[in-house]
C-alpha cells in the first residue's frame, strides 16, 4: 500500500495463481466433454453433460456415497458444533478470573487453546492411523461411528477457532451486565452469548461441513465394508485411470466448496462489519476495514 | 439529603488479585438515599470495591451486608443491586425496548405489565420513541441513557455507577450530571458513584470518599473535603492548593504559630503537632490574597511576583518566598492594579484557610 508493486511482483503473481487454478480449470472443462471414450480427459470434442447424467445411475452412480459423506458430515458437524462451541466459551470466559498462565495469559492462545485446535496441526495420516489403533483396541466395529467420531477430531479445532475469535472480540461485560441484571448463568448462555456468537458458529459449521466432506486420509484408515465416503469412492474409481464423470463429481464438490466458503467468509465479515460498526472506539480501524472490504458489501 | 438508616455496609473489605493488593481493609456505611462518590486516581481501587458490592467480584476478605443482610457470597442477579457499566455494555443484539425490559422478562413479569414501566423509563430518560433502534444507531449520551434506564426498570435498593460519563464530552456530560443527580433525588434511590474526576464528584455526591491506593484516604461531604482536607493528598487531589512546609514554633491552646519562611503566622490547631517539626500547610490558589501594599492581618508572607498570566475570569501569580518555595495564586480579575513582575508583594490569607495536613505523599 505504502510503495508500489514493482511489474515482476505482478507476472510473479500471475504465474502463481495459474499453476494453483489451471488443473481445476481442466477438470472443469473435461467434465463438459462429449467425448465417450475412457480417454476423454485428453481430447475436448465438445459440451455435453453425460458424464452429470452418469453419476446418478442408480447403481455405477455416487448416491449412495454421497449420501454416506452428507451424513458423516452432518453427525459429526453437530457434534463438534457443540464441543467446539462450549470449548470456546468455556476458554475465552474462565469462570474464575485467574487462568493457569496468570494474567498474561490472555494474550494469543492459552495452553488450553493451544490443545483444543492440535488436531489440524497433526499430519492427518498420523491422526488416521492412530484413531484407526485406537478404534482397533476398543474393538469399535470400523462404520459410520468410526467416520464421525474421527471427523469431530479434525472438526471442532475449525468450529473452536471461530467462535473463539467471537467471543474474544465481545466485550466481557455483557455477560456482567446480563448477571447484574439478574440473568442466571444459565439464561447469560442462552440469551446474551449464544445470540452474539451464533454468527461465528454458524460459519465454523461451514467450513467444518467442507473440511468434512473432503477429507480422505483420515475416513480412509476408519472407514468400514459399508461405508464409503464420497473420496474414497474417487479414489478408488480412479485406481485405473481417470473416468470422465470423476471430472463432473469434482466440478460440483468444488462448487459446493466454493459456495459454503464464500458463505462462512461473507458471514464472518458481515458480523465483524456490525461489530466494528458499535465500537466507537474504534473509528480507525472500521475505516480500515472498509477500505479493505468494500468491494464485497453484504 | 442523606437519613440515616445504613442501606450498606463494608466492613474490613481486602482484596487481592494475584499477588497485588487492590484493596485494603475498607469500611464504609451507605445510608439510605444517599449519593456517594467514591473519587479517586485511576488504579485506586474503586472499580473493584464496585464489583464487589455488585458480585462480580468476591472479596479475599471482609463483608458487604445490604439492608442488613450479609450478601457478601450471594450471586450478582440476586442481589437488589444494579449497575451502570462504564462502557454501558448494552446487548447489541437486541434493541433499546428489550435493552431496558431485560431485566423484567427475566423476573417473569407480564407483557403488558412490561411494556407501560418501559414506557415509563424512556419518558424519564427521554428517549421515547427509540425503542426500535439498535445500540449501534445510537449517540454516546443516548446509550448512556439507555443503561441507566436498564438499571434504574428494576427499582434497585443502590444503583452503582461506573464512571458513566467518562465517555461523553464535556457539555454532554455536564448535562448528565444534572440530570442524574435529579433523577437520583426524584427517585430516591441510593446511588454510588465512582469516578477520577473531582470536578464531577463535588456537585453530585452528598459524601464523598477519596480512595488512594486500596484504602479510604477521607470520607467527607464535599465542602468537608475541599475546605478540611486530611493529608496532602486530599488537598492536592481536589482543586488546586499549595502544599507549604512551615516549622512548628510554638503550640498555644486552640492555635500554633508556624514559621513559614521567616514570617511567624498563626494557624488552627491539629493534636498531633510536636513543636520543632516541619509540617505542610494547605492553601487553596484562591484564598491567596495579593496587594502590594501591607495588609493588616495575621496571615501574611511577602514574596517576589515571579510570574502573572492572565486567564479570563481570573489571574494566575506565581510567588517567590524568600526561602524559594512558590505560592500560586489565583485572583478575580476584578481586583485592583495588579503589581509589576519582580516587585514585591503581600500575600496573605484568612486563618480558616490554612489546613494543616498529613504529608501523605509518595516519596520520589
Amino acid at each position: 500500500m505504502t510503495k508500489k508493486n514493482s511489474p515482476w511482483a505482478t507476472v510473479y503473481m500471475a504465474l502463481v495463481l495459474v499453476l494453483l487454478y489451471l488443473p481445476i480449470l481442466v477438470v472443469v472443462l473435461f467434465s463438459f466433454n462429449s467425448n465417450p471414450g475412457r480417454t476423454a480427459n485428453f481430447q475436448f470434442e465438445g459440451f455435453s453433460l453425460q458424464w452429470y447424467k452418469q453419476l446418478l445411475d442408480p447403481v455405477t452412480g455416487y448416491g449412495a456415497p454421497l449420501r454416506t459423506s452428507l451424513l458423516v458430515a452432518f453427525w459429526s458437524v453437530l457434534v463438534s458444533a457443540i464441543l467446539g462451541t462450549l470449548g470456546a466459551i468455556g476458554l475465552v470466559r474462565k469462570p474464575v478470573r485467574k487462568s493457569l498462565l496468570g494474567r498474561a495469559g490472555n494474550v494469543g492462545l492459552t495452553l488450553g487453546e493451544q490443545v483444543a485446535v492440535l488436531p489440524i496441526m497433526i499430519p492427518e495420516i498420523i491422526l488416521g492411523i492412530a484413531l484407526m489403533a485406537l478404534f482397533v483396541l476398543l474393538g469399535v466395529p470400523f462404520g459410520m461411528m468410526t467416520l464421525v467420531l474421527s471427523h469431530v477430531v479434525f472438526c471442532v479445532p475449525y468450529i473452536f477457532i471461530t467462535v473463539r475469535g467471537r467471543l474474544a472480540s465481545l466485550d466481557p461485560g455483557l455477560e456482567e451486565a446480563a448477571r447484574d441484571l439478574g440473568a442466571t448463568p444459565l439464561k447469560v448462555l442462552t440469551s446474551v452469548t449464544l445470540p452474539l456468537a451464533l454468527p461465528a458458529i454458524i460459519s465454523g459449521c461451514l467450513l467444518a461441513f467442507a473440511m468434512s466432506m473432503d477429507d480422505f486420509v483420515i475416513s480412509f484408515f476408519v472407514n468400514g465394508p459399508q461405508t464409503n465416503t464420497l473420496p474414497l469412492k474417487i479414489y478408488s474409481s480412479v485406481k485405473v485411470g481417470v473416468p470422465p464423470h470423476v471430472n463432473a463429481l469434482c466440478t460440483l464438490m468444488l462448487a459446493t466448496v466454493f459456495l459454503v466458503v464464500a458463505i462462512s467468509q461473507l458471514w464472518q465479515a458481515g458480523a465483524h462489519k456490525r461489530q466494528e460498526h458499535r465500537d466507537k472506539a474504534g473509528r480507525v480501524k472500521k475505516l480500515a476495514a472498509k477500505m479493505l472490504t468494500k468491494p464485497t458489501k453484504s | 439529603m442523606p437519613e440515616h438508616k445504613v442501606l450498606l455496609s463494608l466492613r474490613g473489605l481486602r482484596k487481592t488479585f494475584d499477588t497485588q493488593e487492590a484493596l485494603d481493609g475498607l469500611d464504609l456505611d451507605v445510608f439510605e438515599g444517599e449519593f456517594i462518590t467514591l473519587l479517586g486516581p485511576s488504579g485506586c481501587g474503586k472499580t473493584t470495591t464496585l464489583r464487589i458490592i455488585a458480585g462480580l467480584e468476591m472479596p479475599t476478605e471482609g463483608s458487604v451486608h445490604l439492608d442488613g443482610q450479609d450478601i457478601t457470597h450471594l450471586a450478582p442477579e440476586k442481589r437488589e443491586v444494579n449497575t451502570v457499566f462504564q462502557n454501558y455494555a448494552l446487548f447489541p443484539h437486541m434493541n433499546v425496548y428489550k435493552n431496558i425490559a431485560y431485566g423484567l422478562a427475566l423476573r417473569g413479569m407480564d407483557k403488558s405489565d412490561i411494556k407501560r414501566r418501559v414506557n415509563e423509563m424512556l419518558d424519564l430518560v427521554q428517549l421515547e420513541g427509540y425503542e426500535k433502534r439498535m445500540p449501534s444507531q445510537l449517540s454516546g449520551g443516548q446509550r448512556q441513557r439507555v443503561a441507566i434506564a436498564r438499571s434504574l426498570i428494576l427499582s434497585p435498593k443502590l444503583l452503582l455507577l461506573d464512571e458513566p460519563l467518562g465517555a461523553l464530552d464535556l457539555q454532554l456530560r455536564r448535562q448528565m450530571q444534572q440530570e442524574l443527580k435529579s433523577m437520583q433525588q426524584l427517585l430516591c434511590i441510593t446511588f454510588i458513584y465512582i469516578t477520577h474526576d473531582q470536578v464531577e464528584a463535588l456537585p453530585m455526591s452528598d459524601r464523598i470518599a477519596l480512595m488512594r491506593s486500596g484504602r479510604f484516604v477521607q470520607l467527607d461531604t464535599p465542602k468537608g473535603l475541599y475546605e478540611q482536607p486530611h493529608t496532602a493528598f486530599a488537598a492536592s487531589f481536589i482543586g488546586e492548593t499549595n502544599l507549604v512546609t512551615a516549622r512548628v514554633e510554638a503550640i498555644k491552646e486552640k492555635e500554633v504559630l508556624l514559621n513559614i519562611a521567616g514570617f511567624t503566622l498563626p494557624c488552627y490547631c491539629e493534636d498531633w503537632l510536636t513543636p520543632g517539626e516541619n509540617i505542610l500547610l494547605s492553601l487553596r490558589a484562591e484564598r491567596i490574597h495579593l496587594s502590594a501594599l501591607p495588609v493588616n492581618t495575621p496571615c501574611r508572607v511577602t514574596g517576589e511576583l515571579i510570574e502573572s498570566h492572565y486567564a479570563g475570569g481570573e489571574r494566575v501569580s506565581l510567588i517567590r518566598l524568600m526561602d524559594g518555595q512558590v505560592l500560586r495564586v489565583r485572583a478575580t480579575t476584578e481586583s485592583e492594579a495588579e503589581p509589576e513582575l519582580g516587585s514585591t508583594v503581600y500575600a496573605w490569607w484568612n486563618q480558616l484557610s490554612g489546613v494543616i495536613v498529613r504529608d501523605d505523599r509518595v516519596s520520589s
